[in-house]
């Protein structure tokens, strides 16, 4: 938005800084509706069967179906149920979810706030996560919301503190915590991914992997999906709610599905840059990151489609005893590399 | 000042995205129907009324496990800083450093055998 | 000008909810304003360029410590009516308790108008040049190396405090012990006979 209030001035910057809000905001949305789509496809079609295709070709409208029906169904507020608490936790999910994407970089200078403490504020808007469940889980004064919403709180809160560990060995390597210089570090191409890089591969290919697993649990989904697991909570924390409040809790959800894509590719795998090296085009850079993206949440739909569910036991002994040692000793190992092994960066002054 | 007007957009964003959020609430209040009544708006069980209040006592696990968690993600915040300053701390810093992960390794070793980390 | 806007808005902001949190009925209420008054705190440190601190501030206590009051308010049986009749009892104490803080507030004002105001900014190198994470990582890890240990010694205490009060083993619990799970050979788990026909086994 600086920029654009330097080149229009302060009136006319303002309102097409908002525009660009708005138009990454409908685009998000609009990939919300294909991932959807297609995430139901994936897991058809590793069922053997054809998934969502009568609204339009290919099911292809299908989101836009199912959102009308969202809005033309009833809201309904249980009687016990604490009202204030009850609307305001979807907002609270579906407001965070979009939130994050403001830091998110698309390509070289296409991003909405370019903060030097980006991924921390990606940090923190993914730890506030929390709060929609639980608030939606006690508000509906209901068993099986209240057991979900709690379970959910626990697991999310276990997977954070390895998704912070493993942030740290990215940030070691790269020395900035401003999203597009963790980008612009690994346009060498692929061998400059932070998951590849030589010879760091051994330790930060497994954070990669570690990273991957702790998404899944850290957005509740299968085969971390306990809070709303159909067969014992019905549906967890959402179980009292219907129409658009269930709507935003599930946009929240998937948007933030979405967001753990886009990290992961930001991290780990390059970010806007080609695998054969740096991209300047900012349509073409917007293009390569967008598809990383579609990849990783195919990997995200193929393990809810061929991968059973955790026990809750399982899932607690995997954050604590698995997930998070490793990570914290990759913490000191990439430390130790950076401290002693490292030759010095030839990329000193790349943040200007 | 220039950070300051990073932070703008963001609030800008969140402010757009939370009216979005309340436009949907209330294109469903306009136009679905409402007609409550009590079977409908009563507690999900199953199939019967609910005996008591959802809000029950729970094993107190769930409080170990959220005071673990911010013990560790104090040490997360510890370990920010020095991502941007290993360069200029030198090995120095990293053994301060490791010393740190050393006191907090242990507690997270008598954790362990203390079974603190089980679920029962 | 919109700086000092928005100081006025988040400061206010600030002042109110927490109010609010000592004011509000329901203690859920409570936690929520609690929630909002750390946020305006953030955003206060973002105007005096704590950028660092200030997403600190929102990973720690917004994320961490206020989930843990949620959890408490939530789910702790507790009845809030009753506490709330002992109000009285408590006032005394309460009120000297809030004497000394603001003697102590006190203090630290006169203090820091006298001789200190200058040595906070003086660790700080000068604006723009680094952020002030990385001012902050400078000098944590060497020059305030002691204070650094001290926390880190501060959090296993709180880490052996919080086992030792809350951890109680139930009896009986039957555990998953995956080494030995996968450790398991054939030879554990299945024994051949040789069956002759007609016999069984025996």
């Amino acid at each position: 938005m600086n920029a654009l209030i330097e080149d229009f001035g302060p009136v006319w910057g303002f309102w097409l800084g908002v525009g660009q809000i708005l138009a990454i905001m409908v685009m998000l949305l609009l990939t919300l509706a294909f991932i959807l789509l297609f995430d139901r496809k994936v897991w058809a079609a590793v069922m053997m069967r054809k998934g969502p295709n009568v609204v339009g070709p290919f099911g292809l409208l299908q989101s836009f179906a199912d959102f009308l029906k969202f809005v033309f169904k009833e809201i309904i507020i249980p009687a016990g149920a604490n009202k204030t608490v009850f609307i305001l936790a979807p907002l609270i999910t579906f407001t965070l979810a979009f939130a994050a994407w403001a830091v998110v970089p698309w390509a070289p200078g296409w991003v909405i706030a370019d903060l030097n403490v980006g991924i921390l504020y990606l940090f923190a808007i993914s730890s506030l996560g929390v709060y929609g469940i639980i608030m939606g889980g006690w508000a509906s004064n209901s068993k099986y919301p209240f057991l979900g919403g709690l379970r959910s709180a626990a697991q999310m809160v276990s997977y954070e503190v390895s998704i912070g560990f493993i942030i740290i060995t990215v940030l070691l390597l790269v020395g900035s915590m401003n999203l597009t210089d963790i980008v612009n570090h690994q346009r060498a191409g692929i061998g400059a991914w932070n998951a590849f890089a030589w010879p760091t591969v051994f330790v930060m290919f497994p954070m990669f992997v570690i990273f991957f697993i702790s998404a899944l649990a850290e957005t509740n989904r299968p085969p971390f999906d306990l809070p709303e697991a159909e067969a014992e909570l019905v549906a967890g924390y959402q179980v009292e709610y219907s129409s658009t409040p269930y709507l935003l809790f599930m946009i929240g959800e998937y948007l933030s599905i979405v967001l753990m894509c886009a990290m992961m590719s930001i991290l780990f795998l390059g970010g806007w840059h080609a695998p054969w090296g740096p991209v300047e085009n900012p349509f073409f850079a917007f293009g390569i990151l967008y598809f990383k993206i579609w990849v990783c949440f195919f990997f995200f739909a193929m393990v809810k489609a061929i991968v059973p569910r955790y026990r809750y036991d399982q899932l607690m002994r995997l954050g604590w005893k698995v997930l998070l040692p490793t990570s914290l000793a990759a913490v000191a190992l990439i430390a130790g590399w950076v401290a002693y092994g490292r030759p010095s960066l030839p990329l000193t002054g790349l943040g200007g | 000042m220039s950070y300051l007007t990073e932070y703008l957009p963001i609030l800008i964003f969140i402010a757009v995205a939370a009216a979005l959020g309340v436009g949907f609430m209330l294109a469903a209040w306009v136009l679905a129907p409402s007609n409550p009544d009590p079977e409908k708006v009563s507690a999900y069980e199953c199939g019967f009324n609910a005996f008591d209040d959802a809000r029950m006592k729970f094993d107190v696990r769930f409080y170990l496990v959220s005071i673990l968690f911010i013990i560790f993600d104090l040490e997360v915040a510890f370990l920010f800083p020095l991502t941007l300053s290993l360069d200029d701390v030198g090995v120095f810093g990293f053994w301060s450093v490791m010393a740190f992960l050393g006191v907090l390794t242990v507690g997270f070793v008598y954790e362990w055998k203390k079974g603190a980390l089980e679920w029962e | 000008m919109l700086a000092a806007i928005a100081f006025y808005a988040m400061a206010a902001t600030a002042i109110v909810s927490a109010f609010a949190v000592i004011s509000a009925r329901n203690p859920v209420h409570s936690v929520l304003f609690l929630i909002l008054t750390f946020f305006s705190a953030a955003g206060l440190f973002v105007l005096m360029g704590a950028e660092f601190l200030a997403m600190l501030l929102v990973v720690v206590y917004v994320g961490a410590v206020a989930v843990l009051f949620l959890f408490v308010v939530m789910m702790l049986d507790v009845d809030f009516v009753e506490l709330r009749q002992g109000f009285l009892n408590y006032l005394p104490v309460g009120a000297l308790v809030a004497l000394a803080l603001f003697a102590e507030l006190g203090l630290v004002a006169s203090a820091a108008g006298q001789a200190g105001a200058g040595r906070a900014a003086l660790s700080l190198g000068g604006p723009g040049e680094v952020t002030n994470a990385e001012a902050i990582g400078r000098v944590l890890y060497t020059d305030y190396l002691l204070v650094f240990q001290l926390a880190g010694l501060i959090l296993f205490v709180a880490m052996l405090g919080a086992i030792v009060l809350t951890l109680r083993h139930r009896p009986g619990v039957k555990r998953q012990d995956i080494a030995k799970q996968v450790g398991r050979r054939r030879s554990e788990g299945v024994e051949l006979k040789d069956v002759r026909p007609g016999q069984g086994i025996v």
